[in-house]
């Protein structure tokens, strides 16, 4: 049913519709609000589970995973330094192909401290082997917590719903919550394959020797890149029962024959598409809507940035000390397969939670004429208030 | 679209009063997008937050820096740097004060509306609070959305004593201002 509900309201709805035995959670500005949530359908009676109450993300993380492996299915919610607390469990979690859902309210990471959005925190865990699917809109956000579920539960990998902190979470509109049996249907009850069980004694998580070592990190790409087809799938079938998509991997809209596209990923899709219609700039513009980071889609990309002379890549996050940005980074490294690379335009914007304004197209699109090519930059830095040295 | 920014103290309901404006035109079949800005909120310190309602699906979430309405919690807010930028011209600023309208007005030397919507509020909820009072004036003012809006808006988020409190607060607050007098404003902007 519609409803009108603040980001996180929402979230917890989609996660007690998913029927998780066990929550385990630390509460973190912005995803408290989440957490706040489902503790209290808890206390309500209305979202009956194992709610536990921890005292760092690190247990938060630990519990949950513990969980998994006794053959519940698990959720965390975290963000920004939350997420870093648990940095050594997400790789625990992950190489033990367990399926978890945890949802990143994404915020920037200190220091300077920051409590506003960006997504520097979830890119800096986008080596632990987690899928990583991001919401362009709360609704998105609705759907990706149920159709994660069934992706972790199919991959045996834990996935990472990011949404934008504040803007995303603390946003209230009309969002549309599932109903029970649409949500039971599609993710029937779920047994682990690998549940601890006295009676047929495993042994998990053990020294591994360099004879294994390497397999065992083969075997968890491999996991990670057919993940593709699970996380298609997943969005098709839900499309199926609530009668809309999320975007698989990724979506193209816009003129089709532009020859400059703008890829972005998460909430900063909206502001771009209201850009694009407010200006109606003269050069032609296409965008692209990258959900899923990880895995990262190269074939997809490949195929449809055919025929394009230049690509912005629009993120929110920065690697320092490399070529620039993260996803930028990971879009150049793909469509160097191609034929005919567009030119990359990289830039990060909204650190910390700064506003991306509405004549942010516009503004993109002057890079494409400006003199010097500048292959990454940081979207409305303002030099004169830095040190001559760091300008 | 019309674009709202109100201006409170932490513990007004600043973002309270920014959600129920937004349910209030998801009642009615608009879409409405509300949110804070975002902060480290404590009471006392000056907040905002920002409302669009529209017709249509709202896609950008920039905040809000040409307002068509300032609704101000506090009167001294108003001589806060940067609470009245971006107004849009012919745009109203409607403050919860214990002045007239007359007096505040000359006192801004600029229109401005204005109604005693704390006082209204301690006199009925027992607390000093002006957000609900506030919304019902605004609606009174622009005719934007019906107050039967606001009320629906209320039932979703209070129960009981308060809830009822509330519909009497806003249902006298409603009638403290000239009816529909903003409503150019809202249909200049809305195109």
């Amino acid at each position: 049913m519609l409803q009108p509900l603040e980001g996180s309201q929402a979230i917890a709805h989609a996660v007690a519709l998913c029927r998780p035995q066990v929550v385990a959670a630390y509460p973190i500005t912005p995803q408290t609000h989440i957490v706040e949530n489902i503790s209290k359908l808890v206390a309500d009676g209305q979202f009956e589970c194992e709610f536990v109450s921890v005292e760092s993300e690190f247990s938060a993380a630990s519990v949950v995973l513990g969980a998994a492996m006794a053959g519940s299915r698990a959720y965390t919610a975290s963000a920004s330094q939350g997420i870093f607390l648990m940095y050594e469990v997400l790789f625990n979690i992950s190489g033990l192909r367990v399926p978890l859902v945890m949802t990143c309210a994404n915020r920037a990471v200190s220091s300077p401290l920051s409590i506003w959005n960006d997504q520097q925190d979830s890119m800096s865990v986008r080596d632990a082997g987690w899928i990583q699917l991001y919401c362009a809109d709360n609704q998105e956000a609705v759907d990706a917590t149920v159709q994660a579920f069934r992706i972790a539960e199919r991959c045996e990998l834990p996935v990472m719903v990011c949404m934008d902190g504040f803007t995303l979470t603390h946003t209230l509109e009309g969002i549309d919550i599932p109903e029970q049996n649409q949500v039971d249907n599609f993710l029937p009850p779920y047994h682990f394959s690998r549940t601890l069980d006295p009676k047929n004694p495993i042994s998990v998580g053990t020294l591994i020797s360099p004879d294994f070592y390497s397999e065992a990190r083969h075997s968890h790409h491999q996991a990670l890149l057919q993940a593709q087809d699970e996380i298609i799938a997943a969005d098709r079938d839900w499309a199926k029962v609530v009668g809309r998509e999320s975007g698989g991997l990724l979506t193209i809209e816009g003129d089709p024959d532009a020859k400059v596209a703008i890829l972005s990923i998460g909430s900063v899709i909206g502001t771009l598409r209201a850009s694009l219609e407010h200006f109606a700039p003269t050069t032609p513009v296409k965008l692209i809507k990258l959900r899923s980071f990880r895995p990262f889609p190269v074939k997809a990309l490949m195929t449809i940035c055919q025929g394009l002379t230049d690509l912005i890549v629009l993120e929110r996050a920065i690697s320092p000390g490399s070529a620039g940005g993260i996803v930028g980074l990971e879009v150049l490294a793909a469509l160097t397969k191609m034929e005919n690379t567009p030119r990359i335009h990289n830039v990060a914007a909204g650190l910390g939670g700064r506003d991306i304004p509405l004549d942010i197209v516009p503004r993109l699109l002057n890079i494409l004429t400006a003199e010097n090519y500048q292959e990454f930059s940081i979207f409305d830095v303002e030099l004169d208030r830095l040190p001559p040295e760091d300008r | 679209m019309i674009e709202i920014r109100i201006h409170g103290r932490g513990g007004q309901g600043n973002v309270v009063a920014a959600y129920l404006l937004g349910i209030a035109a998801f009642e009615v079949g608009q879409y409405g997008q509300a949110f804070p800005n975002f902060g480290a909120e404590r009471r006392g310190a000056p907040v905002t937050a920002f409302v669009r309602i529209a017709d249509h699906p709202i896609r950008r979430r920039n905040q809000i820096n040409a307002p068509a309405f300032l609704i101000i919690q506090d009167q001294a807010l108003l001589h806060v740097p940067g609470v009245l930028d971006g107004l849009l011209p012919g745009g109203g600023i409607l403050v919860n004060s214990s002045l007239t309208t007359e007096e505040l007005s000359q006192q801004m030397q600029r229109d401005v509306i204005a109604i005693p919507a704390a006082i209204l509020a301690k006199q009925i909820l027992g607390r000093p609070v002006p957000n609900t009072a506030l919304l019902a004036a605004f609606l009174t003012l622009t005719e934007l959305l019906p107050q039967d809006s606001l009320s629906k808006a209320l039932s979703r988020r209070f129960k009981g004593e308060t809830l009822a409190k509330n519909l009497q607060l806003i249902q006298q607050a409603a009638s403290q201002v000239p009816t529909g007098i903003w409503k150019e404003v809202s249909h200049a902007t809305a195109a």
